[in-house]
């Protein structure tokens, strides 16, 4: 028999049970989707341009492993500003392909085998995988709609074990949606202060919080020496595609995490660089115009699924929500089959966040309003229909 | 502005009730203020943005912006010039501006003869008229915020976690 030559590591990595239903939306055509998970604004114009004023200067080249020294200079001036929160742009600041190599790169400096990583389920799909390839043992806390989908102290008291290294913490939490309070986060913070855990925090959606000011977990009292900042310019400045996160911290782990970094990475594109520092340094009215926007479909989303019976939290941030589809009296799964066949709205199963959530469905509101009047309107059909 | 406003601007379709869900505001608020709107002339109408680089008008098949240098009235100022000469309907917009002239015309018609002769027939012969300079408009980019081409299809992956 032929030796498999794919590492143990990536063998029992679970595949992605549905890939075969993103490959059924991908296949079909005049599809409205409500299954993307990235801003549907394109990058606004001023990023755009100062990006091909920096090819046409003839800015092609590497950069310094950690990055430019103008985007951390902007990134620590940025921080400081909106959080009052201050990290030494020559040692505490790291840019990254995306919050998603920050993340890896975070794991991998931090895990020894056998470490336990806390992560909250649902939660966004490679917090996991990525703890378990860097060696991890994941700790899995199941949040509960019952609770609104948050993590309390109780929950992670219980799950808080002798050899638990890290908690993996993202809000605004994609796919639900759901925020932290300072007051909730301080509570939450008081326990893994008393165990001495480590936050690798991932506020990717930090300027899309509606309900109340967005508190970065670094700025709670005692943390920041425990925390690992995670941040983008994907969500805020509708640059996805350009790649470019950052990680802050304590020294020694920022130190640990370019050190991977210069040897796999080695730098973030250069005009990706260039692009992020416009974006900082730039105005802001279009991140404020993109949130005004997302607020208001969120408020209409919210009440229209309600009305149609599919259930659903009204999310403190992001562009998702995490309704329950318990009416239609299908699982997850087979609710978005059915509706993508038969009304060609798609939509991302709850499953893909955890295999506890198949009574749910993610629905995101990047989309322009045309568009998820649309797909509300034949979504409502689809329930009277069933 | 009153988001209200700023949605109907945005889209005129759109439905008191969906007004009411995205703004978080009453329905029978929402009817209130669009009323009010209406009899204070704040709202003046509700229309399409017809893309007019790709409908053939004959009516308004040249376009032309016409600077206009005018004596201004004692006590009445450039008001009453102004009035005068927004009331042809050939007059599309009409605007007062600083600057090395007074007033600037967008004036629509069906060949360059027509608006030649308003310009000489019409304006210039007009009492307080020092003088005008008429340029033929080539091309519409954007207009009021709108470029007018289609809208770009969306390059997004059409699902994505």
């Amino acid at each position: 028999m032929k030796k498999t030559t794919i590492s143990h590591k990536v063998q029992i990595m679970p595949p992605s049970g549905i890939r075969v239903f993103f490959d059924l939306v991908l296949g079909m055509k005049d599809v409205i989707s409500l299954g993307v998970g990235e801003p549907d604004f394109v990058t606004p114009w001023h990023i755009r341009e100062s990006a091909i004023y920096s090819i046409e200067e003839g800015y092609t080249s590497y950069t310094s492993n950690k990055g430019l020294v103008k985007l951390r200079t902007y990134v620590s001036q940025d921080l400081k500003k909106r959080f009052g929160l201050h990290y030494g742009v020559e040692d505490e600041i790291l840019i990254t392909v995306g919050v998603s190599e920050a993340v890896d790169l975070a794991l991998r400096a931090l895990v020894n085998p056998g470490d336990k990583v806390i992560v909250c389920s649902p939660s966004y799909v490679s917090y996991a995988p990525v703890a378990e390839l860097a060696g991890a043992e994941v700790t899995k806390i199941i949040l509960r709609s019952g609770n609104g989908f948050k993590l309390t102290p109780d929950d992670l008291k219980k799950a808080i074990e002798p050899d638990t290294k890290a908690i993996m913490f993202n809000y605004p939490c994609n796919p639900t949606g759901v925020s932290y309070t300072k007051t909730e986060l301080s509570a939450i913070n008081r326990v893994l202060e008393r165990h001495g855990i480590l936050v690798i925090s991932d506020e990717v959606y930090d300027e899309l919080t509606y309900d109340f000011a967005h508190t970065p977990f670094a700025t709670l009292p005692g943390a920041k020496e425990r925390t690992l900042y995670l941040n983008g310019f994907s969500k805020a400045y509708a640059m996805t595609g350009w790649r470019v996160g950052y990680a802050c911290g304590p020294k020694d782990i920022i130190a640990a995490m370019t050190k991977i970094h210069q040897y796999t990475i080695m730098c973030v594109p250069i005009m990706s660089q260039m692009a992020a520092c416009e974006a900082v340094a730039g105005t802001r009215k279009p991140v404020e115009d993109m949130k005004q926007e997302y607020q208001r479909r969120r408020e209409f989303v919210v009440g229209r699924l309600n009305e149609m019976g599919l259930s659903c939290h009204k999310p403190q941030g992001t562009f998702y929500v995490f309704p329950s589809v318990k009416k239609s009296k299908m699982n997850g799964m087979d609710f978005a089959s059915k509706l993508l066949k038969e009304k060609k709205v798609a939509v991302v199963p709850g499953t893909a966040f955890g295999p506890e959530y198949d009574g749910h469905i993610r629905i995101s509101f990047a989309t322009g309003f045309d568009k998820l009047r649309e797909a509300m309107d034949r979504m409502e059909e689809f329930m009277k229909e069933l | 502005m009153d988001v209200i406003l700023e949605l109907l601007q945005k889209d005129a379709r759109i439905t008191p009730q969906e007004i009411s869900k995205l703004a978080k505001i009453k329905v029978d608020e929402v009817r209130r203020r669009i009323k009010k709107y209406e009899k204070e002339g704040i709202l003046l109408g509700y229309r399409a943005v017809v893309n007019k680089e790709l409908v053939k008008d004959k009516e308004s098949e040249v376009r032309a912006l016409i600077e206009v240098k005018v004596a201004p009235q004692k006590d009445l100022g450039f008001d009453k010039v102004a009035e005068r000469i927004y009331s042809f309907p050939e007059v599309k917009s009409c605007y007062l501006l600083s600057g090395s002239y007074d007033l600037l015309l967008v004036v629509e018609g069906r060949d360059l003869k027509t608006v030649s002769r308003f310009v000489s027939e019409k304006l210039s012969p007009m009492e307080n008229v020092r003088g005008t300079v008429t340029h033929f408009l080539l091309k519409k980019y954007k207009e009021d915020g709108i470029i007018l081409k289609c809208a770009e299809e969306d390059r997004r992956l059409a699902i994505s976690y």
